[in-house]
């Protein structure tokens, strides 16, 4: 395992804590803030400018973020000042019951998805190569995202699209068979691509993965390098990825991201990690901590389960303490990420409960 | 040795140790026994598709040649030290005995019993295929065609392997796949959650007698997994209670093995003589821990119902729990409490409505549910039902119940609903030329034959041969 010298460590917290700092300057001041967070500190009577020095303040001082204040509020309270005027990307979370969350943007997506193509390697995505993303598309940021992590590579991407929120309600209501033939009508379309295009990159979701890969020999079809989120993947289900499905010929890139954080990466798995993937967040712009479920403000021991805490601090979104619906394992730095990592990120409370995560 | 045994699945010919794992347990205690590697469906598909090759390994014998293979694997499963998993450990036939009762619940006795039935039909393979065949002259399956009874006659494999969603409740239901071994089909098995054992050694005795390894498929898995053994591998047995085996009932692809509902019916003719039947009635019930679909569920007579149901409640009620290994056990503990709970609540539940009554109570000294040191157990229960519209009537359960209920015989056939096997008591020619025409009744034993005795020159649930086989017409030119 590539140890992290604690010099490493101590300048990351140093960084988080200066651009912590920055954030709050940013979203609390008249000058630059918004009105949700302006409105929210009158409220509260007392000033994060002059009490956040650090991110430990942020999170000593700050309660979590509530997600309904995404749904039940309209976009326009979360427009920074220097953004009024400039018209806004909307982007939605999963949404399988009632009003989505929504999170507006300018130019994180690119940010995030520029630093995360230094993070793939061009044998397996090669540049100007073309990408295909099998995956949800519509309201989510992961679109034009994909499209722009392919664009600043030089390449281009087809798109098939999937309705992530059909296929949880298919599964609810026990249609098997139209869930099944949904997935096969995708996985279809991605099949044809493959078999008339010249495609070198792929993403899509783990599932949706094994039924391509069970239709059409990906290394054959000339995919290089697949890029893969959304859903649980445990030890097993990677190695099975790896071993059985891209058989060791294909890079594999398990990734951990929604609309409200941007996307985690993973580092190269190892045999000593056991198939055990850990992904980083892209600090200091996101922050993922592993806490007690119950005492929220806890960390979990290295090792240890726990619910997943994600704070995002962008100019254009400030997120903090917002509990995901997923737990994890906490782990501990690993080169080049100078500070903590989430593995084994499952829906929370996956060994209580059944939860019905579809193909995404 | 200090490490836990590890029971890899096996892919047609290599073993794969799973980064997940299950614990098999003793079911007294929760001691773990036993990991097995469980795989996702993936693997199972994956694997699936690489039939041909495993098929291809059996194709190089011949039938006669994978008979003698059989009967060696009957020798080895019976007395041989086998290798258990893939940690160095061997097991055997005493180890086999002691670990399949420590976490099924079976006693000792019953688990010999078991392997005694395993080891007859590995040995006389030879009559098995000649009772599945009617005598076919089995180089035909060899060469693909022949000559039988001056015709010509052609037969070809209907799949490329046979796969089975074993149960947990008794071993000897690994009798039933056991033809395809000489029947050049490769079997891709999930074992029972609690049960691996009794598949795992057989086919390391398969194995051992020369079998090829790529012929075998064991795979522990999810239900996702589960559907794809049901669905892909072309032909497939499933064992589980109505509603599992429902799914399947117009698959002709998938044997459905489901409760048995068997029974026991003795005509006008013969009911005077009822009580030189009350040990037919009582071996029909309890052999075997009642675990099995041949064990008899009900008793219909045409009339001293409540005689009946009381005089076999006072010989098998005081029937109690032993140790596992008493030479005279008789009942099987629980693996699963859960299941014992909820059978005992079932019956609890059904005996407040009027027209039931369970007899064994007043025998059995006790409840019915007992649970010690030994382990979970359930005592026989005899539940006399006024009418067949009862809810206790015709009830199937993993312990020796049976219910008894008056019918007039003219309407036996019409009321007691479908029968697995039927014991019917009756000498009436025409009564017997009913029950021959019947379509509800599966197995048919005329006399005082018990439901639980089986021949395998008369298969019965399903002929192997002819749901794996098929004909076809075939004409050679000059």
């Amino acid at each position: 395992m590539s140890a992290v010298s604690d010099e490493a460590i101590q300048k990351a917290k140093q960084d988080l804590d200066r651009h912590c700092v920055e954030t709050i300057q940013w979203h609390f001041s008249p000058e630059t803030g918004c009105p949700f967070w302006l409105d929210w500190a009158q409220k509260q009577g007392w000033d994060p400018r002059a009490e956040v020095k650090c991110f430990d303040d942020l999170i000593a001082k700050f309660p979590h973020f509530q997600d309904e204040w995404l749904r039940d509020l309209q976009p326009e309270v979360w427009i920074p000042k220097e953004f009024l005027g400039k018209p806004f990307n909307i982007f939605e979370t999963g949404g399988t019951t009632g009003m989505p969350k929504q999170r507006i943007g300018w130019n994180d997506f690119r940010t995030d998805y520029s630093e995360f193509s230094e993070k793939i390697s061009d044998e397996h995505f090669p540049r100007g190569g073309a990408w295909l993303m099998m995956g949800p598309t519509g309201p989510r940021r992961l679109r034009l995202a994909i499209e722009h992590l392919a664009n600043v590579r030089g390449s281009s991407c087809y798109f098939i699209d999937l309705d992530p929120r059909w296929v949880k309600k298919l599964i609810t209501n026990k249609h098997f068979d139209q869930a099944k033939a949904y997935m096969a009508h995708v996985v279809d379309q991605a099949a044809l691509i493959l078999k008339n295009r010249k495609v070198t990159g792929l993403f899509t979701t783990p599932k949706l993965l094994e039924a391509l890969a069970e239709k059409v020999d990906l290394y054959e079809a000339g995919i290089r390098g697949v890029f893969a989120g959304g859903t649980t993947m445990d030890p097993q289900y990677v190695r099975f990825l790896i071993e059985e499905l891209l058989e060791g010929q294909i890079g594999f890139y398990p990734t951990y991201g929604n609309t409200l954080m941007g996307l985690a990466a993973s580092v190269p798995i190892t045999a000593e990690d056991n198939y055990s993937v850990t992904y980083y967040a892209p600090q200091p712009r996101a922050v993922l901590r592993v806490v007690d479920p119950v005492e929220t403000t806890q960390l979990r021991a290295y090792g240890e389960w726990g619910r997943v805490e994600l704070t995002t601090m962008t100019k254009e979104f400030f997120m903090p303490r917002f509990l995901e619906r997923d737990e994890a394992v906490r782990r501990e730095a690993r080169a080049p990420y100078a500070w903590d990592g989430v593995a084994q990120v499952r829906p929370f409370g996956a060994m209580e409960k059944n939860i019905v995560e579809g193909v995404y | 040795m200090e490490k836990l045994p590890h029971i890899p699945a096996l892919r047609l010919g290599k073993t794969y140790e799973s980064l997940n794992k299950l614990d098999v347990n003793r079911h007294a205690d929760g001691q773990v026994l036993a990991r097995v590697s469980t795989v996702n469906a993936g693997i199972i598909r994956k694997d699936l598709r690489k039939l041909d090759a495993a098929r291809a390994a059996l194709k190089k014998f011949t039938v006669a040649e994978l008979i003698e293979i059989s009967a060696k694997a009957g020798e080895e499963f019976l007395n041989g030290t086998l290798p258990l998993g893939d940690q160095g450990h061997t097991q055997s036939a005493d180890d086999y005995v002691r670990t399949l009762s420590s976490t099924s619940g079976l006693p000792h006795n019953m688990v010999r019993m078991n392997m005694g039935k395993i080891h007859y039909a590995l040995t006389h393979m030879q009559t098995v295929l000649d009772g599945l065949t009617r005598g076919l002259d089995l180089t035909i399956i060899d060469k693909g065609m022949g000559t039988q009874g001056g015709a010509r006659c052609c037969f070809f494999p209907a799949a490329k392997s046979l796969g089975l969603v074993m149960p947990s409740n008794s071993p000897a239901v690994n009798s039933l796949w056991l033809p395809a071994i000489p029947l050049k089909y490769p079997v891709i098995i999930k074992p029972g959650r609690e049960e691996p054992w009794t598949p795992y050694r057989l086919i390391q005795a398969f194995i051992a007698a020369g079998a090829p390894a790529e012929a075998f498929g064991f795979y522990a898995t999810d239900h996702e997994g589960a559907g794809e053994i049901l669905n892909k591998s072309g032909r497939a047995l499933i064992f589980g209670d109505k509603n599992t085996t429902d799914q399947y009932a117009n698959n002709p692809a998938v044997q459905c093995h489901g409760p048995g509902f068997s029974k026991i019916l003795i005509g006008d003719d013969e009911i005077e003589n009822w009580r030189d039947y009350i040990d037919l009635m009582d071996i029909s019930a309890t052999a075997n821990g009642g675990r099995s679909c041949i064990n008899a569920s009900a008793i219909v007579v045409p009339k001293y119902g409540r005689e009946i149901a009381d005089a076999l409640a006072k010989k098998i009620g005081p029937i109690a729990p032993t140790a596992a290994d008493d030479a005279n056990a008789r009942l099987s503990g629980f693996a699963n409490p859960k299941m014992a709970e909820w059978i005992d609540s079932s019956i609890e539940s059904g005996l407040t409505e009027p027209g039931a009554e369970d007899m064994t109570a007043k025998y059995r000294d006790g409840a019915r549910k007992v649970d010690d040191e030994r382990g979970l157990f359930l005592r026989p229960t005899v539940i006399y039902c006024e009418s067949t519209s009862h809810t206790l009537y015709n009830r199937e359960f993993l312990f020796p119940y049976i219910s008894v209920v008056e019918v007039p015989q003219s309407e036996m056939l019409e009321k007691m609903g479908p029968s697995l096997v039927l014991s019917a008591i009756t000498k009436d020619e025409a009564f017997r030329a009913e029950l021959l025409e019947a379509d509800t009744i599966d197995r048919l034993n005329f006399g005082a034959v018990p439901t639980n005795k089986i021949s395998w020159d008369q298969p019965h649930e399903g002929n192997m041969f002819e749901f794996l086989y098929r004909r076809r017409a075939l004409e050679i030119g000059d």
